[in-house]
């Protein structure tokens, strides 16, 4: 049974212009132990299908549909608040782009990991404190009493990232989701992130699920890659196939638009136009305007994804 | 040997931070830039790459003199704009200008568009007002946003076309030289090599001098000539960009290309982490240095950091 089965999951938010479809129709279903990539650009959808995946939107305004949103078996789309209390934290956890905004600037963060841990299991206020310092110990902080009586002002992006690893990890869930969690930092510090990630994630036997907008990111740390654009997969498969043999059109310009790939000062192939607008996002496949193989079909009806190998499949009308 | 067009000659800034311990306590000095010397060439582009910290925008900034260097100077077409008052600056102002990360907050938002992109026009008395009009709109034209665009406003625009807008802006008065601080790290992948092709365009058309600051490797090897890379303050090595790349001395440089991703899972390795103090101690030693870590030749137009071993 898979541990995420998300199916033809729909997510809007009504704003005064109009209603923003954020993810237009995603399924999406993750086993056990697996290492997921969600890639996609600003407006693509990846976070917002995460934050709908753990419930963690406001609704309203925003609105959830789908025809199954399940994580660990606890049908989300029904659950009371206690079962996504106990799913959050237990099950799935999150640890964001900004940790500096994630952390209550006006608590220390071994009050807030350990608030984190007495909130899910009955431990004592000391054995919670000596769970907290082995958390911080196990994301490779060297001095972790003195991290846990920091406030969060007091560290650097890097070493809060690490922290909130760790309070994310304090409940040893079944997986974890990471959105865009290296953004922010210094390319050495990000280096360090994703290797204690992957490490991590080896370590505990736990689900990771990377949503980035960066190729390089995916390609350094996750085994699956989904690729999205305008609310909608495109396409799906292992990350060494995609890489190698990118089938839809968009996943193709977006790796041949990487600079640096090849030696000497050069332009790179950039993809022409811009992402669909979310309140109006185009008829058929959402990548259809800006596609060089698109054919009548692609500006009227969006395409299903279609299997194109074990494990592989696209949503593209041209596929051969 | 021509002049270049701009150059930096010893140039070192000193922030006094506040001290622990009340308004008696003093301050501490931060030393953000040290000795930074760099040419750029006429017609190229040289990429000033570092992490958070190292002084790199503090070095871009000096060179506009938006931040007073504490010493050194900054040489514009040979003329030394290191002492000259504002009113005695304005006339270079038109020959540098810069772009900076973000470009949300540095368009403003009660100006449509063509007024934003004419502004630096309307400062400098150059043309009537409806030929002004005419230059932004052209401006805007050829950075990609259609004429249009010109009775829009910056909330209107993605983060793509704002960027789009301020390197308008910056480039209507035909500078020599233009200092970009990291313009394309807010942008998406797609959008990133539009604003590298346009840059890459630009630069070709107007002839135009580039200090790309980033710290972005990958975007750095597509667009640039040369690198130099700051760590600390100081500029530790720089080379043309694929000699960097191929033949990297200094561990600090070589701890920064091993941190970018990699382009295919493939090539997935295992990492050595440098800490500071790692970088310190691994600093080249020739035997021609000094006693104290200068830059040292090792190669036809390859300098880097070296003490005397």
């Amino acid at each position: 049974m898979p541990l995420v089965d998300i199916q033809n999951l729909h997510v809007s938010f009504p704003q005064h212009e109009g209603l923003v479809q954020a993810v237009r129709g995603m399924s999406l279903t993750i086993e056990p132990g697996e290492s997921l990539g969600i890639v996609g650009e600003s407006g693509s959808g990846k976070s917002v299908t995460c934050m709908a995946a753990l419930r963690l939107l406001r609704e309203p305004p925003s609105r959830i549909t789908a025809d199954r949103l399940i994580l660990d078996g606890v049908d989300m789309l029904t659950a009371s608040r206690r079962d996504l209390a106990r799913v959050r934290g237990k099950v799935a956890s999150m640890v964001f782009q900004d940790p500096m905004s994630a952390f209550d600037p006006v608590f220390t963060i071994g009050h807030q990991i350990v608030e984190t841990i007495r909130a899910h299991t009955d431990a004592s206020l000391s054995t919670a404190k000596d769970q907290a310092v082995a958390l911080l110990d196990r994301v490779r902080i060297k001095t972790p009493v003195s991290i846990l009586n920091s406030y969060p002002h007091q560290l650097s992006g890097g070493m809060l990232q690490r922290a909130m690893i760790a309070m994310a990890l304090s409940c040893r869930p079944k997986i974890l989701f990471a959105d865009e969690p290296t953004t922010a930092l210094d390319v050495t510090i990000q280096a360090q992130i994703l290797a204690l990630i992957k490490e991590l994630q080896a370590e505990l036997g736990m689900g990771l699920v990377m949503v980035t907008h960066d190729l390089g990111v995916v390609a350094e740390t996750v085994d699956r890659l989904v690729v999205m654009y305008g609310g909608r997969v495109m396409e799906e498969g292992p990350v060494q196939a995609i890489f190698d043999d990118p089938r839809h059109p968009y996943t193709r310009a977006l790796l041949n638009s990487i600079p640096g790939r090849t030696p000497g000062k050069q332009r790179l192939t950039e993809i022409p136009g811009q992402s669909p607008n979310p309140m109006s996002p185009p008829a058929g496949c959402p990548f259809h305007p800006r596609c060089t193989d698109a054919l009548p079909d692609c500006a009227t009806t969006p395409p299903a994804m279609r299997p194109i190998a074990p494990g592989r499949a696209a949503a593209c009308w041209a596929l051969t | 040997m021509t002049t270049p067009v701009l150059e930096l000659r010893n140039l070192s800034k000193t922030f006094q931070l506040p001290r622990k311990g009340g308004w008696f306590a003093g301050h501490l000095d931060h030393h953000a830039v040290r000795d930074v010397s760099l040419t750029l060439p006429r017609n190229t582009i040289l990429g000033l790459v570092g992490e958070s910290g190292s002084g790199k925008s503090t070095t871009g900034l000096m060179t506009m003199r938006l931040i007073e260097p504490s010493s050194g100077r900054v040489l514009i077409d040979g003329t030394d704009i290191t002492t000259l008052t504002q009113a005695e600056l304005k006339p270079y102002r038109r020959q540098m200008q810069i772009v900076v990360q973000d470009s949300y907050s540095a368009l403003d938002p009660m100006m449509t568009l063509a007024c934003i992109v004419a502004e630096p026009l309307h400062i400098h008395g150059l043309g009537t007002s409806d030929d002004q009009t005419e230059q932004a709109l052209a401006m805007l034209d050829r950075v990609g946003l259609h004429r249009s665009y010109g009775q829009r406003y910056p909330h209107e625009l993605s983060g793509g076309q704002r960027q789009r807008v301020a390197i308008a802006r910056a480039l209507i008065l035909r500078p020599h030289v233009l200092v970009a601080d990291e313009p394309t790290s807010a942008l998406d992948v797609s959008v990133k090599a539009q604003i590298i092709n346009l840059l890459l365009d630009l630069q070709q058309e107007m002839g135009l001098s580039i200090l790309f600051i980033s710290h972005d490797l990958s975007v750095v090897r597509s667009l640039t000539d040369r690198v130099a890379v700051m760590f600390n303050g100081r500029i530790v090595e720089t080379a043309a960009t694929e000699t960097i790349f191929s033949d990297a001395r200094h561990p600090y440089t070589q701890g920064l290309l091993s941190a970018i991703p990699v382009l295919n899972p493939r090539d997935r390795r295992p990492r050595r982490f440098l800490t500071a103090d790692d970088i310190e101690r691994g600093i080249p030693r020739l035997p021609g240095a000094g006693a104290t870590p200068a830059l040292v030749q090792v190669g036809p137009d390859h300098l880097v950091e070296a003490v005397a071993g």
